[in-house]
This record gives C-alpha cells, sequence and structure tokens, in this order.
C-alpha cells in the first residue's frame, strides 16, 4: 500500500515529522517498506538568477550565462532554448547529481568555453518528463534551496512516498483514512472529520438493480446511480499526481476518480459506460461455462458460482473483481452507471484464484471493505465525478440490504496484563479503542465496520497492546517447568538420528542437505515416481516428485561435484523418504555414497578404488552406533538399482531389514552420469529393534586368565559357497570353548582353480579357543578341532585343505 | 699366588680393546672360560695350603667378578654402538605426506538445528517432529487459516496431486512447521513446551529464497505464561546462540493467523564493513515471528483457551546459520558442492552443549 504525506494529511491533523510518522507506522504493524522522498534527493540544488545571457562563439545553439548563486556569480553554458537574462532558474553546481541524467556535474569546457555547472529542467530532476526547455521560476531567492521553494509552492512534487506492507488482517488500512485513523490513536493527530457528500438524484435511474435470492450472500448489498452528460477525459494535474505517485497509471477522469476512492477509502467503485449496457443490471451466480472479456482484455471463462453482474446483453462484469469491456468506460462516455456494492470475501477470494485475476478490487473484496461506507461512497464519488467531468446524476438505487455486522465483546482490562504482561491503565485501554472507532458500553466493545479482523476479546488486547506499542514490553522470565537439573528432551528416534549423523561425519562422509523433491526419472530408478508422490504445482521439472531414497539426490550430487572434478567422494545425509503421497509416507533414512577412491593419489599405495568392503564397514558402524545387535543375517535379494552380485541385506530375518549396502547398479549410474563404480548404503534407524528396558547397567565381564589358542583352518569349498557359512558351523561345533571366529583369507580365481579343481576356491578361518577351567591339552585341542573340521566340512560341502 | 695384578692388568686392557663381540667372546673364554686363565688359577687352589687359600681364593674369585663386569659393560657399549651407527641409516624424510584420512563435515543446517535444541532443551523444551506431507487440515484450518485466507495465496504452497476420484482437498508439503504444534498439542495436552524443527517448502525460488528450507518453531502452553515470558525466552535464546553478553530485541505489532498478538521481532545489530555483528549498532534485523497462541489454534489442538495460554514463535535455520556462521547464499546450502561442504561444515566431534559453549 503506497500514499503520499500529503494524501495522509488530508485525512489527518498533526504536527509530526515523517521520521515520526514512519516510526510509528512501523510499531503500530503497518511495516514501512520503503519511503521515497524527493526532497532528499534534490537537496543540493538552488535557485540562481541569469544575470546575463550571450550566444555562444562557436555555436549558434548554445549560451554563455553569468548566474548569481549561493556561491557568488558563475559561467554556465546552457543550450536551452529559453536560457536568456532575467529568469530565476535551477542550478546544479559541480559535484552535484542530477537524477534525470545519472550524472554528478563537473566542471567542462563546452567549445572552448568553460562552464561551471548546469541549468536543470523539470525531466533532468525527474519532476516530470517536461524538457521543452530550463525551469523558469516566477519566485525565489538567489541561493535558496528548491526544495524549500517546491514545499512552498509546488508541495506536490516533493511529497514523500511511503510504501507499508499490509497484513491480511488490516483491510482498513488499505484506504488512506484507515492509516491515519491508527496514527490518531497512537496520539500522532487527529483524524480530519470527512463532511458528508450528499447529491439529491434530478431524476429517477433508468437502470435498475435487483440481486437473485442466491446472490444475497455473495453479494448482501449493491446500491447505483446514473449520472448522464459527462464528459470524460484526462484527469486534473492534482489527480493525476497523486495517482502517479503511488504507481498508477492515470487513465481517464472516470476511471481515476475510482481508483482514487479505492486508495484513500478503500472503497472500490465500478463506472459502466450506461450507454452500453441494456436494460437492468442483476446480480446473480454464474452458472458455469459463460465467458466474460474483462477491462483487461482477457477471455475469462467462469465456474459455476462465481458473483457476476448480468444485462440484458449477458454478463458485464465479475462483482468485485473485475469489470467486463464491453461496458468499460471510454474517453467518449457521456453516460455512467455508478456502482458501490458490497462483495462476499470468501467468493471473492475463491473466484479471484480460480480466474488468476490480481485486481486492487478484489485484493480488498476479499481482505473485507468497511460495507457501511458503501452508500456514503457512492456520494462521494458522485460528487467528484460532477465536480470534474459535470453531468446530472439519477436517484440512487439499491438491492439488497446492509449486512449485520455488528459484534461486541467484553474488554477485560486486566487481560492486557495476563496475557501480553504490560500494565496499561484501563481508561487509557478504553480511549485507544475508542480512538480506533470502538463504541464502549460498559465492559463491552462494539466493534466498527471497516475490522472484520477483530473477532474476539483477545482481538481487543492485540489492539490495546499495539497502539501502546509493544516496543515497550519488558521481558519476564519464564520459570522452569521443573525445578533441577534439565531432563533429557530427546526421544530414542532423535538420539538414533544424530549418533548416525556424527558416526558418519567421524568415518569420514560430509553431510549433504539435498531437497525432498527431484525429477521423476531419477525417483522411478529408486522405485518412486509414482502419481501419488508427484506434485500437482512444481517449480520445475526437475523437483516434480518426492524422493522414495535418499540415494538419487547424493548421486545428483556427485555426479555435479565430478564435474567440477572433485572424483573421490564420500557424501551423506540423513533424511525424510517418501514412499505414498500420504502423511504417513515419510520415514528417516539414512544413506551414504562412495565414489572413485579411498584417497588421493599418495606414497604409500594406500590408494584403492572404493569397495563393497568399504560400505559394509561403514553401515556397520552407523547400525552399532544406534544400537542394533552384533549377530545379523547379510542376505540378498534387495532392489533392482543395487548391483545384482554385489549387495546385501542386513537383517533380523528375511522380513526385518535394517540397512542395504552395495554397489550401485552400473544402468541407474549411466542414466545419472555418473562415472562409476559407486558404493552406497541406506540405513533405516526406526527398524532397528529398541530395547525393552532401559538401564545403564552393563552385564558383569568375566575375564579368563587362562591363555586362549587360536587354531587356523583353510576349506575348498564351491565357488558360491558363502564365507559366513563357514563361521557359523565353525562357532557352533563348540559354543563353550570357541569365543571367536574370524575369516582371514579368501583364494580364488584361475590360479586357485588349478591348484583345487575347477569352481573351487581356498576359505581361511581362525578359530579363537578360550578354556575357562584349566589350560587345554593337546588332546583336547585335536578333539576340537576335528570337530570343526567336521561341522565345516558338512554345512559347506568342502574339505580341509592339504 | 703371584702375577694376578699382571693378569688384571692384561685382560683389563684387552677388554677395552676388544673391536667386535666376537673378538670379546674370544677373550671371555680365553680368561673366564672352563680352561681360561683365570679358571686355571683357580683350579690350583686346591693344591694350596689352607692359609694360601684363605688369600688366593678371595682375591681370584673378585678377579673373575671384576673381569666378567668388564666383558659384559664392553659388551654392551659395543651393542648401542651398533644400533647407533644403524640408526645413523635409518633415516626418513618426515616432510613427506601422512597417510590420508577422509575428514567428514556435519551440514550447518544439522550443526544450527543441534545448537537450537541444546538451548531450548536447557529451558525444558522437547523436539516435536512431524510429517512433511499435510493434510491442509494441519496446515491451515486448525492454524485459523480458512480456505479463503489470503494467506493461504501469499504462502506459495506445493500441493501433492490428488488421484481422480479422490474428493478430499489435496495434501500440502507443509509451508511451515506449526503443524507441528497442533500435533503435539493434540497428543500431549497442555502444559506443553516443545519446539518442531525440520524442512518446509515454498514454491518460490530466487536469490534468497528455495522451494525447500528450515524452520524452528517454538510452542509454550501454560496457565500463565505471558508476551513478556517469550520475549524474555527470545533474548535468552538470541543472546545464546548469536554467544554474545547482551542484546536488544524490538516487538513490532504484526500479523499472523494463529497468534494474537503477534509481534515480529528485530535484534539491534551492526552491519559496519558488511560484518554483522548482533547487540550493538543502529540496524534493526528482523529474524523471527511470534505471538501468543491464537484461542482458535488452542481449541483446534484439544486445549480450552479459557483455562490454558501460552506464545509461539518461529525462525529460519538457515536464515540464523547464515546470520551467525556468515554463510552467503541460501541456495548454497542444497548444493552439496564439496568445497562448500568443507569449509561451511563442522567436525564430527563439535556436538553443540551448553557446559563447552555451542560453536568452537
Amino acid at each position: 500500500m503506497k500514499f503520499t504525506l500529503s494524501w495522509l494529511k488530508d485525512h489527518l491533523e498533526t504536527d509530526a515529522t515523517l521520521d515520526e510518522i514512519l516510526y510509528a507506522l512501523t510499531d503500530l504493524g503497518l511495516e514501512v517498506e520503503g519511503v521515497e522522498n524527493p526532497a532528499e534527493r534534490l537537496s543540493a540544488f538552488t535557485i540562481g538568477y541569469v544575470a546575463k545571457a550571450e550566444k555562444h562563439p562557436d555555436a549558434d545553439k548554445l549560451r554563455v550565462c553569468q548566474v548569481e548563486t549561493d556561491g557568488g556569480k558563475t559561467q554556465i553554458i546552457c543550450g536551452a532554448p529559453n536560457a536568456r537574462e532575467g529568469i530565476k532558474v535551477v542550478v546544479a553546481k559541480p559535484g552535484v547529481y542530477v537524477p534525470g541524467i545519472d550524472t554528478v556535474i563537473g566542471v567542462g569546457k563546452i567549445r572552448g568555453i568553460e562552464s561551471y555547472g548546469m541549468m536543470c529542467s523539470e525531466r533532468e530532476m525527474e519532476l516530470s518528463d517536461e524538457h521543452d526547455g530550463i525551469i523558469e521560476l516566477p519566485s525565489g531567492e538567489i541561493g535558496q534551496s528548491f526544495t524549500h521553494w517546491l514545499e512552498e509552492n509546488d508541495p506536490a512534487k516533493v511529497d514523500p512516498v511511503i510504501e507499508i506492507a499490509i497484513t491480511p488482517n488490516r483491510p482498513d488500512a488499505l484506504g488512506v483514512r484507515g492509516i491515519a485513523r491508527d496514527l490518531a490513536a497512537r496520539g500522532l493527530g487527529k483524524v480530519k472529520a470527512q463532511e458528508r457528500a450528499s447529491v439529491p438524484g434530478a431524476f429517477a435511474s433508468p437502470i435498475d438493480v435487483s440481486i437473485d435470492a442466491d446472490a444475497t450472500e455473495a453479494c448482501p448489498v449493491f446500491y447505483g446511480r446514473v449520472i448522464k452528460g459527462v464528459k470524460n477525459g484526462p484527469s486534473p494535474a492534482w489527480l493525476q499526481d497523486r495517482l502517479k505517485a503511488i504507481g498508477l497509471r492515470p487513465i481517464s477522469i472516470l476511471v481515476d476518480i475510482t481508483n482514487f476512492f479505492t486508495y484513500d477509502n478503500n472503497r472500490p467503485l465500478h463506472v459502466f459506460d450506461a450507454n452500453k449496457v441494456s436494460g437492468d443490471l442483476r446480480v446473480h451466480l454464474s452458472k458455469g461455462g459463460e465467458r466474460m472479456v474483462a477491462l483487461d482484455d482477457k477471455d475469462y471463462t467462469l465456474d459455476a458460482g462465481m458473483t457476476v453482474i448480468s444485462d440484458a446483453n449477458g454478463i458485464e462484469s465479475l462483482g468485485g473483481i473485475m469489470g467486463g469491456a464491453a461496458s468499460g468506460c471510454t474517453e467518449e462516455t457521456v453516460n455512467v452507471f455508478l456502482e458501490a456494492a458490497f462483495f462476499d470475501p470468501i467468493r471473492t477470494a475463491h473466484t479471484g484464484r480460480k480466474l488468476k485475476i490480481n485486481s486492487d478490487a478484489r485484493y480488498r473484496f476479499e481482505r473485507g471493505i468497511d460495507p457501511e461506507w458503501t452508500p456514503e461512497g457512492i456520494e462521494h464519488a458522485t460528487r467528484m465525478i460532477m465536480d470534474l467531468c459535470g453531468g446530472k446524476a439519477s436517484e440512487v438505487v439499491m438491492a439488497g440490504q446492509m449486512p449485520d455486522h455488528s459484534r461486541a465483546y467484553k474488554l477485560d482490562t486486566d487481560r492486557v496484563q495476563s496475557l501480553v504482561g504490560m500494565e496499561i491503565p484501563g481508561e487509557e485501554q478504553r480511549k485507544t479503542l475508542t480512538a480506533l472507532g470502538f463504541t464502549l458500553e460498559g465492559d463491552m466493545a462494539h466493534v466498527p465496520s471497516w475490522r472484520p479482523d477483530v473477532l474476539g476479546e483477545a482481538d481487543l488486547v492485540e489492539e490495546v497492546a499495539r497502539v501502546a506499542s509493544l516496543t515497550k514490553l519488558e521481558g519476564k522470565p519464564l520459570p522452569r517447568a521443573d525445578v533441577g537439573v534439565p531432563k533429557p528432551v530427546l526421544t530414542p528416534m532423535q538420539k538414533r538420528e544424530q549418533a548416525a549423523r556424527r558416526m558418519l561425519a567421524s568415518l569420514g562422509y560430509n553431510e549433504c542437505v539435498t531437497y525432498s523433491f527431484i525429477d521423476q526419472p531419477s525417483a522411478e530408478l529408486f522405485g518412486g515416481g509414482s502419481d501419488a508422490t508427484k506434485l500437482e504445482n512444481p517449480i520445475s521439472t526437475e523437483m516434480s516428485h518426492l524422493r522414495p531414497s535418499l540415494l538419487p539426490g547424493l548421486l545428483q550430487a556427485a555426479a555435479r561435484n565430478q564435474a567440477r572434478g572433485f572424483m573421490d567422494l564420500a557424501l551423506f545425509e540423513v533424511g525424510p523418504a517418501f514412499h505414498g503421497g500420504e502423511p504417513e509416507d515419510q520415514q528417516l533414512v539414512a544413506s551414504g555414497i562412495l565414489v572413485g577412491h579411498s584417497g588421493p593419489k599418495d606414497m604409500h599405495a594406500a590408494r584403492r578404488p572404493v569397495d563393497v568392503f568399504d560400505v559394509k564397514a561403514d553401515a556397520e558402524a552407523v547400525l552399532n552406533a544406534i544400537g542394533a545387535p552384533a549377530k545379523v543375517q547379510i542376505l540378498r535379494g534387495a532392489e533392482e538399482w543395487w548391483h545384482p552380485g554385489r549387495h546385501g541385506k542386513v537383517c533380523l530375518g528375511p522380513k526385518k531389514v535394517l540397512a542395504v549396502f552395495g554397489e550401485i547398479h552400473p544402468k541407474v549410474l549411466t542414466a545419472m552420469d555418473i562415472k562409476g563404480p559407486a558404493m552406497g548404503f541406506t540405513i533405516w534407524p526406526a527398524e532397528v529393534p529398541f530395547p525393552k528396558t532401559k538401564s545403564a547397567t552393563r552385564p558383569a565381564l568375566h575375564l579368563r586368565d587362562l591363555q586362549a589358542v587360536e587354531r587356523d583352518f583353510a576349506f575348498v569349498v564351491d565357488q558360491n559357497v558363502e564365507a559366513l557359512v563357514l563361521v557359523n558351523a565353525a562357532a557352533g561345533s563348540d559354543k563353550a570353548l570357541i569365543q571367536d571366529v574370524r575369516v582371514f583369507d579368501e583364494f580364488s580365481g584361475p590360479k586357485a582353480e588349478e591348484q583345487m579343481g575347477a569352481g573351487k576356491k581356498s576359505l581361511a578361518i581362525t578359530v579363537r579357543l578360550q578354556p575357562s577351567e584349566k589350560t587345554l591339552t593337546d588332546e583336547e585341542i585335536e578333539a576340537v578341532s576335528a570337530k570343526i573340521i567336521e561341522k565345516v566340512s558338512k554345512a559347506a560341502g568342502g574339505t580341509l585343505r592339504g | 699366588m703371584d702375577g694376578l695384578d699382571a693378569l688384571r692388568a692384561k685382560v683389563l686392557e684387552a677388554v677395552s680393546s676388544a673391536k667386535d663381540e666376537a673378538a670379546l667372546e674370544e677373550l671371555r673364554v680365553a680368561t673366564v672360560g672352563k680352561k681360561g686363565e683365570v679358571s686355571l688359577k683357580m683350579r690350583e687352589l686346591g693344591r694350596m695350603t689352607p692359609e694360601e687359600r684363605q688369600v688366593a681364593g678371595p682375591a681370584l674369585n673378585a678377579l673373575k667378578d671384576e673381569v666378567n663386569a668388564a666383558l659384559a659393560a664392553k659388551k654392551a657399549g659395543l651393542a648401542d654402538a651398533a644400533l647407533n651407527e644403524r640408526l645413523q641409516t635409518e633415516w626418513l624424510d618426515v616432510t613427506l605426506p601422512a597417510r590420508s584420512r577422509r575428514a567428514g563435515t556435519i551440514h550447518p543446517i544439522s550443526q544450527v538445528s543441534d545448537e537450537v535444541t541444546a538451548l531450548f532443551a536447557d529451558l525444558g523444551f522437547a523436539v516435536a517432529e512431524g510429517p512433511q506431507v499435510e493434510s491442509d487440515w494441519y496446515n491451515f484450518d486448525a492454524l485459523n487459516i480458512p480456505s479463503h485466507h489470503p494467506a493461504r495465496g501469499e504462502m506459495d504452497t506445493f500441493y501433492m496431486s490428488r488421484e481422480d476420484g479422490d474428493e478430499r482437498p489435496p495434501h500440502v508439503l507443509r509451508t511451515h512447521t506449526s503443524p507441528v504444534q497442533i500435533r503435539s498439542m493434540l497428543a500431549q495436552g497442555a502444559p506443553l513446551r516443545v519446539i518442531c524443527p525440520g524442512r518446509v517448502y515454498r514454491a518460490d525460488y530466487d536469490q534468497t529464497h528455495t522451494p525447500m528450507f528450515h524452520q524452528v518453531e517454538g510452542l509454550a502452553i501454560d496457565r500463565d505464561i505471558s508476551m513478556a515470558n517469550l520475549k524474555w525466552v527470545l533474548e535468552e535464546f538470541v543472546k545464546a546462540f548469536f554467544e554474545v553478553d547482551d542484546v536488544e530485541l524490538r516487538f513490532r505489532a504484526s500479523h499472523f493467523p494463529f497468534t494474537e498478538p503477534s509481534a515480529e521481532v528485530d535484534i539491534r545489530c551492526s552491519w559496519e564493513g558488511g560484518q554483522l555483528k548482533i547487540g550493538e549498532g543502529d540496524d534493526w534485523l528482523e529474524i523471527l515471528g511470534s505471538g501468543m497462541v491464537h484461542p482458535k489454534v488452542l481449541e483446534a489442538g484439544g486445549i480450552d483457551p479459557t483455562e490454558w495460554q501460552g506464545f509461539a514463535f518461529g525462525m529460519g535455520i538457515d536464515r540464523i546459520a547464515m546470520l551467525k556462521y556468515g554463510i552467503p547464499d541460501l541456495r548454497a546450502f542444497f548444493d552439496s558442492d564439496l568445497r562448500w561442504l568443507r569449509h561451511y561444515g563442522f567436525a564430527a566431534l563439535d556436538q553443540p552443549n551448553l557446559y563447552a559453549g555451542l560453536s568452537r
């Protein structure tokens, strides 16, 4: 909402300075977003007097002027046709910035003669488009500040323009008068009385109005009248200046007047060209499918239930939003029908949103105008039309009835103290509300018709506190809910999330935060991209679907980094993934990827391509950090974006998958333009079972003093036998004695097959035996070894390697 | 016994001039070995008179001990010398690089969320979370934003697509974390203290906006919580978060559908030389919105507004991270540029807490 200081002063009698007004506006909740004060821009220009003007010896169109200024007599070369002796001019001395030509004036030579400044036109000072010659002032003292002269003689030219942000609850402040009322309540002056305008009708309105029974909620009340014999044309300068100052383009008097009242009093109006209206006007709801070309020259197709105004020709106007082109006013309009109505905010909002029309009228009606001022508004507008365009007004025709907006709430003056924490005397509270237009009856506050936002006692508190100034509020300690050491607040899942994140960072991964939505092809590669996860209004096709997994986002991040020349990457993210479009279809996952090598090229020969066992170790470390059991199964058969032979699911039983690790399928990498291979893992922290009881106590530690014995065994088995089979078989052969079984070697490939036969490989394990009673004898060790060999041979179908 | 002194002198001289361990061993055999000179002399003891033996015995034993000690000392000396000589040859260029180790980082959003959590946990605020795909009831209606409310249009809401025939209003990607407040109220009732951090979404993308960003909202409900308490909590938060001793907050009246009265909160700051300093200077920086929870919102949360009241506030996690750590561009937060992650990220062990401080 933009307005000028002088416009404000039409409604507010005040001595406050501009700065005081700006501070109060922001503090009242009418946040100042910008101020344009032309006086500041022009403060360096002064008035001069051309004492002498002679033709430039070397240029026909230039004149050498001797100008008296506040700095004495100065020589200025000027090319303006009206530069001559005896006129008062506006001078920019060297060093002054001239906005209209975006230049700082310097001392220069023009065709060999020195010039010490510039005499300016209105355009050069951005005061108007006038550039036929330099400004000639009818009065003013030599050396006087030009802005001071303007303030006295042409204040509109230096009228500060103020722009404020209006929160949706304050439609009243969409009119300058409402803003004045707020400032007055704050103590910055008095609202000027608005004289009642009343223009008696000279004849009966030839156009009548009706509201259909089913439209009385959409448009409860409608006033209108015909004004005959008007002369439309450009508006007078004062009106044009006002509208231009707030960024509106003057169009014609009739249109400008409707815009004026829209901003002056938050009273949108509409004028029909009465000659183009056929028959009477009828307010009704659209059936759906009708079409209308609006004043913006766009063709709209209506849905059912929109508020429209029709005549015998059809729909002429979208009530409260925009008039139709067919019955619009032009320069040639002679007879007009002036409309002032009240349209329902909700229906206006829905219609406007549906048709995507953003008009000043819609903006105001959907927030709520003052219905009571509707009949007043039509009189004021009639008078201005007749003042500026002449003509004769008919009687006012009216349909419907004024909606009942009356309501009152109890003013509990203690509530300000208990809710806000400010002490404001009751009398002052009542004064504030009265100044804002509330009527107090005992402790009941009746809400003024222009404040549709006030809907309860809390609103009264807000009004009082806002006007008193929340800036004055003093903080007051919030007591702890419980005395003593604060209790921890994180849930077990939140602790897991933190543990996973910090563990991954400590394992050398860089945490990323990628968008929750990705492109459909990438989503599809990871089992997503369904319509259920589609955004109706995505910002781009790159962000069209909720991500089914964190991996595609991380892989895209890897591709971007590869493009920047970073080939060795360890990236992770902990965040939500979505398997559907319902609120409950979201789950927390932690994913990481490794691409490239384990590290940069180095002299220790430590560099190697990352592989599956890197991500397996990292996934296990995270699982361990979030409390997963040590004993898990590693199963195959995860989704198709994993390399079919190089991945594992970390499971507690076939259905309980805690994590998946592995190599990303090469096809996926190709599709996502990643120079592979890439390893990855995904962990579902919620799948890890929570301990049934929580106790800080650890189980007792039993240390054995007897020496442990380690024995190594190598077995020849088929290629596809998994190591875990051997480990489990060995461990199971004597659960009391065997403390640990570890695989320490795998020998496979052509050389191995040469030695052990086709399709064979060797796996070597170390078994650690821990006696608990007495030291093991050789015989006992032999006995247990025999059992291990037997069990493993049976389980893995292998033999001890000779 | 004669000649012992001469023998001692001869042997000790030989020991001290031995060149290596082999010479030393030879010398040992020749002196204290079974057939060595000293041993042979000891054999002679048997043929002596008791008186002679009493003199010669201890003298011979002493000589034997002395020779053994000299041999051992010389042996140790030779070993040291040999080790020293070897170590001299074992020289490494220690300016060569160490074995590389990847250094991981925590994203600023996670770090700042942890900082905020640490501060509010101390004031008794738990951390509440909720779904990011929300029904329009939780995201709007329950927060006193009915369907026609202009705020719905102004929020640039992302809508989920609806299957044909599904007549429910489309779900939205939550435009704020406020729906979590509603869910917390419904689940826990009053009194209540929670913060709600998390991802939020608005269809806006330019220099200073990304379609996804992060918010943390706070909610405190009790019988007599006032806006003055809100101001104190925010003052304490801002001081602790920005790690300054003093800070001035300005409450400006504003409007949010879900609070009443509502205030935008500015903090005093200076931008001298492009560097933000909190708590001094003449500028004001808007950092959050706040207010007293609207009675209708309490009702939607199943809490009786005649009995309970409270405050709520909300701010951008990305924004306060940018302010605190001088991060210039919001869009870079979500770009995963390795250089950015390394530069603005935090070490895994920098877990913010109150006893060690929030930042290093």
